[in-house]
């Protein structure tokens, strides 16, 4: 169940955002979905991809500085209050969250949601127990 | 006024027959009390006694930053500890400073060479100077202070930093006599400014500064926002610290305290001796110092020496300000910072690439520093915080070991230029 992301290490200045996704479409690489976090100095890229080994290789051979990690995709209802009964689980078993971004899929009314969680196996165990649809990498990927 | 006039105003004749004496006194001292320099001799067969003439020193082989931080911490000194009273120490070329001590006699020395400068610049024992110098191992600090009392001048040892108490102080206190870096004179005014401090709000009327060099439009930018004449000492810990040689109130050259340092200029490649007037490295002999006596030291700056009697009656050799410098080093803030420190700091440093480069920009009048260092490791990609972290460790390294507040950047890897030869570390944007 758990998704692969690439993080990546971006300068804050022009054209290092479209050097990434220009080196990945060249490759083929399809990006599902991404957020970038930054400072005044520099920013750091996560993206969901469909090939994530291939694109962590092409793009340390690229010079940039790369990581390769797991995260919990989860759909949740898109109304109010659907997000919540996803994290309300998490805090109950205590399970912090690193950070998380939303991200529109193809599918109609659900919500996708990338969690960046301390345990990612447990975590997928308690959201699977009360119902949170987990996502497979395989769906993901597909988006 | 002039505090020593029958050293000051020394003829030629007089100057040269008091120098060579001291010469001998000190290269004998020096033979005879230091191994390192016994060594260095004997290597060329040279004995004290060759020394007869004033030209006869240019036998005497260079000492240079790299022997006293070799030496360090005591083994320069030519009286035991217990003779040695002070302390001081600046940074060297790589992580170890270099320390040289004083002897009473030394601190007696020092003092009368600072005053010297300080009365040539016009200071008298009506004044009250605020030292704005960072106190400590630094001879800024210290130097000033002695040289100031020996005046008797009213001395306040505010120290640097902590600027709108500064700018209180010197209202509350009446300052007349500022003494600090001239960037910071400069960055004080626009805090005065800030305050709504103008002109006669304050009692200043001269500055003495020293540290760091100043351009002539910085110093026309001083002396118009603080409405006082600017003055500039020169100095270095090696030697004794400030009190080498200063401007008088006539502003034209720094006069050189000949009776206790000798001065030369070589050509730096060569090593060659070369005349007045003549553009070149500047080396130091020091003719009365006890604790830790240079031996034709090389300072790496660059000047030239000018003869001629000042206006203002004195005979002694005036020195240019400094032109520029042999080496790498660069003054940030009047404190030497060389980017082989910067390196020795990085080296090992985790998570980071090997290649650096220093960017050293101007805000206002103030020197900043960036240093920018490749981030290499993407295991620490998931947490912010560890980013943020590797920042604050380089720069926290940075601030204990150089003294310097440098902005650490991380960049991405290869970003830093590469360059075949000798790597461009330095991109000094000051004045530009």
């Amino acid at each position: 169940m758990l998704v692969k992301q690439i993080s990546v290490f971006l300068e804050n200045k022009s054209g290092r955002l479209a050097e990434v996704t220009k080196t990945l479409g060249s490759n083929n690489i399809d990006i599902s979905a991404l957020s970038i976090a930054d400072t005044t100095d520099f920013g750091i890229l996560r993206l969901i991809v469909n090939k994530p080994e291939l694109a962590e290789g092409i793009l340390k051979e690229s010079g940039f500085t790369v990581s390769c990690t797991n995260v919990v995709a989860i759909a949740v209802a898109d109304e109010p209050g659907g997000l919540a009964a996803a994290l309300e689980v998490l805090d109950s078993e205590s399970i912090g969250i690193e950070y998380m971004y939303a991200f529109v899929g193809k599918t109609s009314n659900q919500a996708l949601v990338i969690l960046r969680v301390e345990a990612p196996e447990k975590g997928i165990e308690e959201l699977t127990k009360n119902n949170i649809k987990v996502l497979t990498s395989e769906e993901v990927y597909k988006l | 006024m002039i505090l020593s006039k029958d050293v000051e105003c020394l003829s030629r004749k007089d100057m040269d027959q008091l120098q060579l004496e001291r010469l001998k006194v000190v290269v004998k001292s020096a033979y005879e009390n230091v191994p390192f320099y016994k060594k260095k001799f004997d290597e060329i067969g040279l004995k004290p006694e060759h020394i007869v003439t004033l030209k006869d020193i240019e036998k005497i082989p260079f000492t240079t930053k790299d022997d006293l931080r070799d030496n360090y911490p005591y083994s320069l000194f030519a009286v035991p500890m217990k003779k040695i009273v002070r302390l001081h120490a600046s940074s060297g070329t790589t992580g170890k400073p270099i320390v040289v001590g004083y002897t009473k006699n030394d601190m007696e020395n020092w003092s009368e060479c600072v005053a010297r400068l300080i009365v040539a610049a016009g200071g008298h024992e009506e004044d009250i100077a605020q030292v704005v110098f960072g106190y400590g191992l630094f001879t800024g600090g210290f130097g000033l202070h002695y040289g100031l009392e020996k005046v008797g001048i009213t001395v306040v040892p505010a120290s640097s930093g902590n600027s709108e108490r500064q700018i209180m102080l010197m209202q509350d206190f009446g300052s007349t006599i500022i003494v600090g870096t001239p960037s910071y004179a400069l960055y004080l005014s626009e805090v005065a400014a800030e305050m709504g401090v103008k002109k006669g709000m304050h009692k200043l009327r001269l500055g003495l500064f020293g540290g760091e060099g100043h351009t002539p439009e910085m110093r026309a930018e001083i002396e118009k926002r603080w409405g006082i004449l600017a003055t500039e000492n020169y100095g270095l810990s090696e030697i004794v610290g400030p009190g080498v040689s200063g401007e008088c109130f006539c502003q034209c050259g720094m006069h050189i305290n000949e009776d206790h340092f000798y001065p030369e200029i070589i050509e730096s490649t060569s090593g060659k001796a070369l005349g007045y007037d003549e553009k070149g490295e500047l080396v130091l002999t020091t003719l009365t110092k006890e604790g830790i006596p240079m031996l034709r030291y090389r300072t790496k700056d660059i000047t030239i020496l000018n003869p001629e009697q000042c206006k203002c009656g004195r005979t002694n050799v005036r020195m240019n300000k400094v032109l520029g410098r042999t080496d790498d080093m660069l003054i940030i803030r009047g404190v030497n910072v060389f980017p082989s420190q910067i390196e020795s700091v990085l080296v090992g440093m985790e998570h980071i690439g090997p290649h650096y480069q220093i960017i050293v920009t101007q805000k206002g009048y103030m020197d900043e520093i960036e240093v920018l260092v490749e981030l290499i490791d993407g295991k620490i990609l998931e947490k912010f915080s560890e980013l943020e972290k590797v920042e604050k460790d380089i720069r926290h390294k940075l601030k204990t070991i150089l003294q310097i507040d440098a902005k650490v950047r991380l960049v991405e890897p290869k970003s830093i230029e590469r360059s075949m030869g000798k790597a461009r570390r330095v991109i000094d944007m000051r004045g530009k």
